[in-house]
């Protein structure tokens, strides 16, 4: 320590040395700050992302269209003595064709009656089985929709747009075939997408000709080869040839015949596409037109930029002159070849819509009903008992045995090399893949032990296997952060193992234990493969009423839907994830609480 | 505050009074550690023995040989006799509960279960089914807080935790707990070791009455209070029992220079 201190001068080297080293470090510091801020950024913003998605491509199947129409229970269908055997399709479809007279009937009035749903009839039998005196009667009914009309309701099938109208309209016709004239050029709009609709037209067929003559030119090529043979040969070779040359020859014809037929075709195409006046017959590829009028509704077959000629859908109260501001021309956006229901179809539920009738409820079907074919019928309640039968077989199952394990593993079992490799076993199935579980489960329980098929005490005995290396590991370390003071305690007070076990050392040790198995509920509760090989996969329709009864459980239920054809089944997937996150986050808020509350303990 | 007053008078001569726990030849094992060399010693009935010595030296854990605690340590292992009236604790008839149950001990740092007072006090006797009824768990747990000097201070609080009082109230808490059972011997280690001066004080005051009726062994690293509470001192070194005698006398005269040294204070 006899070394002369720095001079001023290197003194200040050092101070300027840590001062430019200082801005480096803190440069560095705000980046890794920054980093760690955008990687919260980043999962936040995927957290709100997916909830939007789930949120929003969810929230429709919470409400269901219905319709509200007078139910006349008239006694020619029901026989009073036995109520439940009445015609109930028959009451049903007739509170609807009430609505529209001009709509065909019958066997024709199919179209129609198929906006309800499949449950209306019984719906309208539970009603009148639970108040026989309704027979005969006529009330007020809420009936539901199938569930392309409720598609169609919730707007997600096609947009309907209003285009301004301003002529005054003069009516031809009340029912049937009736024409409509402008004293302005109101239909121009529709026109305008005729003759868009007759180009793309136009552009096939002259597409169809080039194809015509390239294969024309293909094949004169080849004839006039054959020919130049033809005079070199001779004998049988000769007659060969000549038969080929005759056969191409009338095939030349053939085609050329085609290709003028296309041609005229695309020349009459192109001149209406490129003709400024109609008027011309509509088609269902491009967009539909309907006109409102006189409480009527007209689908548009022919137009011209001032006059349609249309269909009725509802017909007219009458015919005579409509001002601008009284009559509309609605678009159909989707054309009617990519929709599933027809331009009729949708007239009439609009129809029902403007007279008030239909109404957005929630959907209780959803929360109350069993899984079903229809998407209006379905509901989430059978998967939802299924899950809680499942879950109630695996925690009590799980939960003591795993607590026994762990409390045996603590403190009875000598430390020797067989308890080492047991430690290790349990802590590699906690990392084995939930599928080889359901391998195991129908080998064993379904095969060996015979016990029912998708049951949910299958599944609880498979999800009990995947739970308890996570109990066990959870319980172990809540067994160990128990101070042995409180141990030590217990046994000078002459308490033996067990007693200072179970009277001390586990209630202190129970809310690190509940947190353990409350995660563990929380991973079997979203489980799907291993439910999946014991068959839990099937439809199942009741709601099963205990564990041995077939069941599915909420996330294969989800599974179910999201395979599903029809359109409605897009929103109930997201729904039932919806109510299944639900439950989870529920589950481990429980979980975080009871952490919170035990904690600070002792 | 004089607490061997009544040994002042008392001739030097053996204890009139029996050994109510003997050691012979006691040696503690740890692994291949040795801890404790051949350790001979008595713990004279309704008397106070205390063990003192420096850090290291092997009082605890002779302490915990007379309630069999040290069976709870891995690779701990012990050898030699140790007699509670006639019999070897350490025998294989033995049933260490019962054991536990004449020999209760209280620890340095205050443990009371984290429950009510009165469950605290009530644990003991309703393990070993020492009370008939409800009334009779009642009039044991009011009379062993009597005894420990606490009834006062919680007789009004008695179904709020016992981790709720403070460390001396603790401390007089697993002293009731411990007496509650009725043992015959309560080991101490180091009771004090964690309370304030007044709390220790009301402690040492707590060990004088309870001798009279229970026999005691203390272990202590203040020589003050070894030589305030105890009739006999047994003083530890490295593993070894170096003296042991009156107290008055291996204090004012000791035998070993080693304890002479100690007590005066040039090494511990």
């Amino acid at each position: 320590m006899t070394e002369p201190m720095g001079t001023a001068d290197s003194k200040k080297g050092i101070a300027d040395a840590v001062r430019k080293g200082l801005r480096r470090r803190y440069a560095k510091e705000m980046r890794f700050k920054f980093y760690g801020l955008a990687a919260i950024a980043f999962a936040m913003l995927t957290l709100v992302v997916l909830f939007t998605t789930i949120i929003s491509s969810g929230i429709g199947a919470f409400v269901q269209s219905k319709v509200t129409l007078d139910v006349t229970f008239s006694a020619e269908d029901i026989d009073a003595s036995d109520i439940g055997a009445g015609n109930f399709r028959s009451i049903a479809f007739d509170a609807l064709r009430k609505e529209f007279p001009s709509a065909p009937s019958g066997r024709k009035s199919r179209p129609l009656t198929e906006l309800l749903s499949s449950g209306a009839p019984f719906q309208l039998r539970q009603i009148a089985l639970e108040d026989p005196g309704v027979v005969g009667t006529t009330r007020q009914v809420e009936m539901t929709f199938s569930d392309d009309a409720d598609i169609f309701l919730k707007g997600k099938m096609t947009a309907i747009e209003d285009v301004p109208v301003t002529g005054i309209g003069s009516i031809i016709g009340t029912d049937g075939e009736v024409k409509i004239l402008s004293t302005a050029n109101d239909f121009s709009a529709v026109l305008a997408d005729v003759k868009r609709s007759l180009g793309d037209l136009a552009s096939a067929q002259e597409r169809e000709v080039r194809r015509a003559e390239r294969r024309l030119g293909a094949m004169e090529s080849e004839l006039s080869a054959l020919q130049t043979r033809l005079q070199s040969a001779s004998g049988d070779a000769a007659a060969a040839l000549q038969e080929r040359v005759e056969a191409l020859q009338n095939d030349i014809a053939a085609v050329t015949h085609e290709r003028d037929q296309a041609q005229i075709k695309a020349v009459d195409l192109r001149n209406r596409a490129g003709s400024p006046g109609g008027p011309e017959p509509t088609d269902s590829s491009m967009p539909s037109y309907l006109v409102a009028i006189n409480n009527g509704l007209i689908k548009i077959t022919s137009v011209d930029n001032a006059q349609i000629i249309g269909e009725t859908i509802v017909a007219l109260e009458s015919d005579g002159d409509v001002q601008g501001a009284d009559w509309r021309l609605l678009k159909l956006v989707v054309p009617e070849d990519s929709r599933r229901l027809t331009d009729k179809q949708i007239g009439w539920l609009w129809t029902l819509e403007q007279r008030g009738k239909t109404d957005l409820v929630f959907n209780t079907t959803l929360f109350s009903a069993g899984d079903s074919r229809e998407p209006e019928l379905a509901g989430i309640w059978g998967a939802a008992v299924g899950s809680f039968w499942t879950l109630l077989v695996t925690l009590s199952l799980s939960f003591p045995i795993g607590v026994m394990a762990a409390v045996y593993l603590e403190e009875f079992a000598p430390k020797n090399r067989w308890t080492d490799i047991i430690e290790v076993n349990i802590n590699n199935l906690a990392a084995v893949p939930s599928i080889v579980f359901g391998l195991l489960g129908l080998a064993l329980f379904l095969n060996v032990f015979g016990l029912p098929r998708s049951a949910p005490l299958v599944g609880g005995l498979v999800l009990t296997l995947m739970t308890l290396p996570t109990i066990i590991i959870a319980s172990r370390a809540a067994l160990k952060s128990v101070p042995p003071s409180i141990r030590e305690a217990a046994l000078g007070m002459g308490a033996s193992r067990l007693q200072a076990m179970t009277h001390h050392v586990l209630p202190l040790a129970l809310p690190g234990m509940l947190t353990g198995t409350i995660i563990g509920m929380a991973q079997a509760l979203g489980e799907t493969a291993p439910l999946l090989m014991i068959g839990m996969v099937a439809f199942i329709v009741d709601v099963p009423g205990g564990p041995t009864d077939p069941a599915t459980v909420l996330p294969v239920q989800i599974f179910l839907w999201a395979d599903a054809p029809e359109r409605a089944f897009v929103e109930r997937t997201s729904a039932a994830i919806m109510v299944l996150l639900a439950f989870l986050i529920t589950m481990n808020l429980t979980a975080v609480l009871l952490r919170k509350k035990f904690e600070t303990r002792w | 505050m004089a607490v061997t007053d009544t040994e002042t008078q008392a001739p030097p001569a053996p204890a009139e009074k029996p050994a109510k726990m003997r050691g012979r030849g006691v040696c503690v094992f740890y692994g291949d550690k040795q801890a404790l060399f051949d350790v001979d010693i008595d713990v004279v009935d309704k008397q106070v023995t205390a063990l003192i010595g420096p850090s290291g030296c092997g009082k605890s854990t002779f302490l915990r040989c007379l309630n069999r605690m040290n069976d709870v340590i891995d690779g701990c292992s012990v050898t030699g006799s140790i007699l509670l009236d006639t019999g070897d604790i350490y025998d294989k008839s033995v049933d260490v509960v019962q054991l536990r149950a004449r020999v209760g001990m209280v620890f340095q740092k205050p443990n009371p279960f984290p429950k009510s007072i009165y469950e605290n006090v009530a644990y003991g006797p309703r393990i070993h089914g020492l009370a008939k009824d409800k009334a009779d768990l009642d009039g044991i747990v009011e009379s062993s807080l009597r005894r420990a000097s606490i009834w006062e201070e919680v007789k009004d609080r008695l179904d709020q935790p016992g981790t709720g009082l403070s460390g001396g109230q603790q401390q007089r808490l697993c002293i009731a707990r411990a007496i509650a059972v009725e043992p015959e011997v309560i080991l101490m280690d180091e009771p004090c070791s964690a309370l304030d001066p007044i709390a220790t004080a009301k402690i040492e005051e707590l060990i004088h009455e309870l001798r009279e009726n229970f026999t005691i062994a203390i272990v202590t690293h203040s020589m003050q209070q070894a030589a305030r509470v105890s009739q006999k001192t047994a003083f530890f070194h490295l593993g070894n029992l170096i003296e042991y005698g009156e107290t008055e006398e291996l204090f004012t005269n000791p035998k070993d220079e080693k304890t002479q040294g100690y007590i005066t204070g040039r090494f511990g």
